[in-house]
């Protein structure tokens, strides 16, 4: 890919919060060395590139691109539309982010059905049934992208480091395999493990134990402690050669980058992990929540009739 | 034939947006519309979580201003639970408060909004960005890329994550800041404060005085504002009284657990965002162009209205500046450019303030707390504007209900009123291109949604 042609790269943004984007300009000097290597041609956070260049609303045209990037889960027709027309027009399309590939916080909502969602969004507002008529139809629930089009990569993180983003990049643009991180949160810790820890968990309410003028490697373990901590069953990577992000902030994991086990179920993957040590599943409070991030793919239905 | 052509999506902008205006007959705008099309949910799916997690997840509203709303939450789970932080919580909390503000001012004014004031409004879109920004300015641009990601690196080497964040909690701070960390952040601060300084004085001279006509007209329109401030009426950004003045200067004060007193919210049928106006002001609610009502601002120009004052000396003698030139309240829309670069100022000079504070190295940040049944409200003034966290929690301390108020809902309402003035201004007789969208674009910009 050299030449004067630069290859194209096409970014979209679906059910998302835009903490992708900002994880990658805050890539700094590397990101303008990427910016000259390629073409940017859709990126609504940063160029006027429209969907239709005749004002028409209900036209979705995009343009062909060698790398596309789909930040967010898919929770709307529009949503939908989008994505078909990226699948498309890139020819090697990248999903980021833990939405777009495990459905993320927004997938939460998955535990209501649509109408009970919406209904409590919009109650007390206006008196009763107010609720927005003329926007894009919600679909009955939140799916990662793969669950809607073949995705050619999965790079979650919520967000992706920044350097693992434009590693990524750079990888697609040399035609190599993008090198990411395989390891658990556990296996890129290094908190103190003694092997014999509380046989309870509790809630987050008192800071853990520690020296705050030692470095995180003198901490004990925090599951140890304790303190509910994903890190056994999530994708690690977020602190790259160094300690886990949350954990630098002496804050137990609560499994942003998804299951390590490719398919994995965190909610099962962590009841039998905290099991086999001996550790009390039954003082989580909020069990589901151990599917926080990862509620696309069905892990996260509705219950019954539970508020 | 009546037509409507679509702006679709509203670009360099932190969100999702659609224009859409409608021509009559005579090609004249007989409406236009900004709707947000971002429904997903928060308020449903934090009902039966852990209220001590909450901040965790609602900090995925948005990936820009995570800290705020995370900082909204842990305010408010503190209600809740009836539990005080210590001095130094406090002070970490606002640290990383008006840190935050600094990058996403940097990325607001330099990366989203120069391209249409340094390469023109009416350029090629395909280099009216920050790509072109780079080339027609390499060393400002690679300047600005530094500063922000120097921002954004302190927040992440004291507070772990820069983006969605974990370090506040209820009850304070997950960690104690030690001599070191504070020395670096000095140090940082100091170059933070320089560059933002230079950035003002930059627009200032280069930029602002070649669009002296459209920062006073463009999508101009005539409300009130909403601000924080504290006891002295000088601006907060962490924390401090709300602050309601009318378009005539009258004010009212309110601690922001009284809000539902003062705002109300309302739907409209077209935008997923819900829309907020001024109770208080027994008007009711109307997008009437001509004659709104209970229509109200949030963001930089409508703290620096509202404030008397600032309690840092180069902002403060930014805002005299500012004030002798567009009086107060200034109404200007695209003057809230100009106002954010005041407040990235501000926000530069609060950081060394509240890392001069000896406090903010007391090792006792995080006073434990108890899961009880209680209401709390929260609130900060998020970049976008003002932004209210009330959640409600059962005996065992897990959400029952919660309404969330965001920066860019206050400003629907007023972006509506803007994006039809400037349409109705810039379009006549069905007569369209791109440089008039875009000019109605800038309109929506410099709201920062």
């Amino acid at each position: 890919m050299s030449g004067s042609v630069r290859p194209r790269l096409s970014c979209e943004w679906l059910h998302a919060c835009s903490g992708c984007e900002i994880a990658l300009l805050n890539c700094g000097e590397r990101l303008l060395a990427l910016l000259e290597r390629v073409e940017i041609v859709h990126f609504p956070l940063l160029m006027d590139h429209k969907y239709s260049d005749r004002g028409d609303a209900a036209e979705i045209a995009l343009p062909e691109a060698e790398i596309g990037l789909v930040s967010g889960g898919v929770a709307s027709e529009e949503h939908l539309a989008v994505l078909r027309a990226m699948r498309r027009q890139c020819r090697t399309l990248v999903a980021l982010g833990t939405c777009a590939t495990h459905g993320g916080i927004p997938a939460l909502r998955n535990q209501w059905p649509v109408d009970q969602a919406m209904g409590t969004v919009f109650s007390g507002v206006g008196g009763n049934n107010t609720y927005p008529v003329e926007v894009p139809a919600p679909l009955d629930r939140v799916y990662s992208i793969d669950e809607q089009v073949t995705v050619d990569l999965c790079v979650p993180g919520c967000p992706p480091r920044p350097e693992t983003i434009v590693a990524v990049i750079e990888a697609l643009l040399a035609g190599e395999k993008p090198p990411l991180p395989n390891k658990s949160v556990c296996e890129t810790c290094p908190t103190v493990r003694a092997g014999k820890g509380q046989r309870t968990v509790h809630r987050f309410l008192a800071n853990a134990d520690y020296d705050p003028r030692a470095p995180v490697a003198e901490m004990r373990c925090l599951l140890e402690q304790g303190l509910l901590c994903m890190g056994p069953v999530t994708a690690g990577g977020c602190g790259g050669p160094d300690a886990p992000l949350c954990i630098r902030a002496r804050v137990p994991c609560r499994g942003c980058y998804g299951p390590v086990r490719p398919g994995g179920n965190p909610l099962l993957d962590m009841l039998n992990g905290l099991a086999s040590n001996g550790i009390d599943h039954r003082t989580i409070v909020d069990r589901r929540s151990l599917l926080r991030f990862s509620g696309a793919h069905g892990l996260l239905k509705p219950l019954g009739r539970r508020g | 034939m009546t037509q409507v052509i679509s702006i679709h999506p509203v670009t360099r902008i932190e969100g999702h947006a659609r224009i859409d205006i409608h021509l009559d007959e005579s090609g004249r705008v007989s409406d236009a519309r900004l709707a947000i099309a971002a429904l997903r949910g928060f308020e449903q799916f934090v009902v039966g979580r852990p209220a001590e997690e909450i901040p965790r997840i609602v900090s995925r509203i948005c990936g820009i201003c995570p800290w705020m709303h995370h900082l909204a939450a842990v305010k408010a789970i503190d209600g809740c639970f009836g539990v005080a932080p210590p001095a130094a919580g406090h002070l970490l909390r606002e640290l990383c408060q008006v840190l935050a503000h600094i990058h996403d001012k940097i990325l607001h004014f330099f990366f989203l909004a120069a391209p249409d004031f340094v390469l023109g409004p009416d350029g090629d879109y395909s280099v009216r960005n920050i790509m072109g920004l780079v080339k027609r300015e390499p060393e400002l641009a690679a300047r600005v890329v530094r500063m922000r990601q120097l921002g954004q690196t302190m927040l992440e080497r004291f507070a772990g994550k820069a983006i969605h964040p974990v370090a506040g909690v209820v009850g304070g701070f997950a960690k104690p800041m030690v001599d070191a960390e504070r020395r670096e952040l000095v140090r940082d601060g100091r170059i933070l404060l320089d560059f933002a300084c230079s950035a003002l004085d930059y627009a200032k001279d280069q930029v602002f005085p070649r669009f002296r006509e459209e920062m006073q007209s463009l999508g101009t329109i005539t409300t009130g504002f909403l601000g924080t401030v504290d006891q002295q009426g000088a601006l907060r950004l962490y924390d401090g009284q709300l602050r309601l003045m009318r378009a005539d200067g009258a004010m009212v004060e309110f601690a922001a657990g009284e809000y539902e007193q003062y705002l109300a919210e309302q739907v409209e049928p077209w935008s997923t965002a819900k829309m907020v106006y001024a109770r208080c002001w027994d008007e009711g609610f109307s997008l009437n162009p001509d004659a709104p009502k209970g229509v109200y601002r949030v963001n930089t120009l409508a703290r620096l209205n509202v404030c008397d004052r600032i309690a840092t000396p180069r902002a403060q003698t930014e805002l005299e500046a500012f004030r002798a030139q567009f009086g107060r309240p200034a109404q200007g829309t695209l003057l809230a450019h100009w106002a954010r670069l005041i407040e990235l100022v501000y926000a530069c000079e609060r950081t060394l303030e509240v890392l001069a504070d000896d406090r903010i190295v007391d090792p006792m940040v995080r006073t434990p707390a108890t899961p009880r049944a209680g209401r709390g409200i929260g609130h900060v003034e998020a970049p976008r504007g003002t932004l209210i966290h009330d959640y409600t929690t059962d005996d065992n301390g897990c959400i029952t209900r919660a309404n969330l108020i965001v920066g860019t809902t206050h400003n629907i309402a007023p972006m509506n009123l803007s994006v039809r003035r400037a349409a109705a201004s810039l379009i006549a007789e069905g007569e369209v291109d791109a440089a008039i969208l875009n000019r109605i674009e800038m309109a929506v910009r410099a709201y920062d949604p």
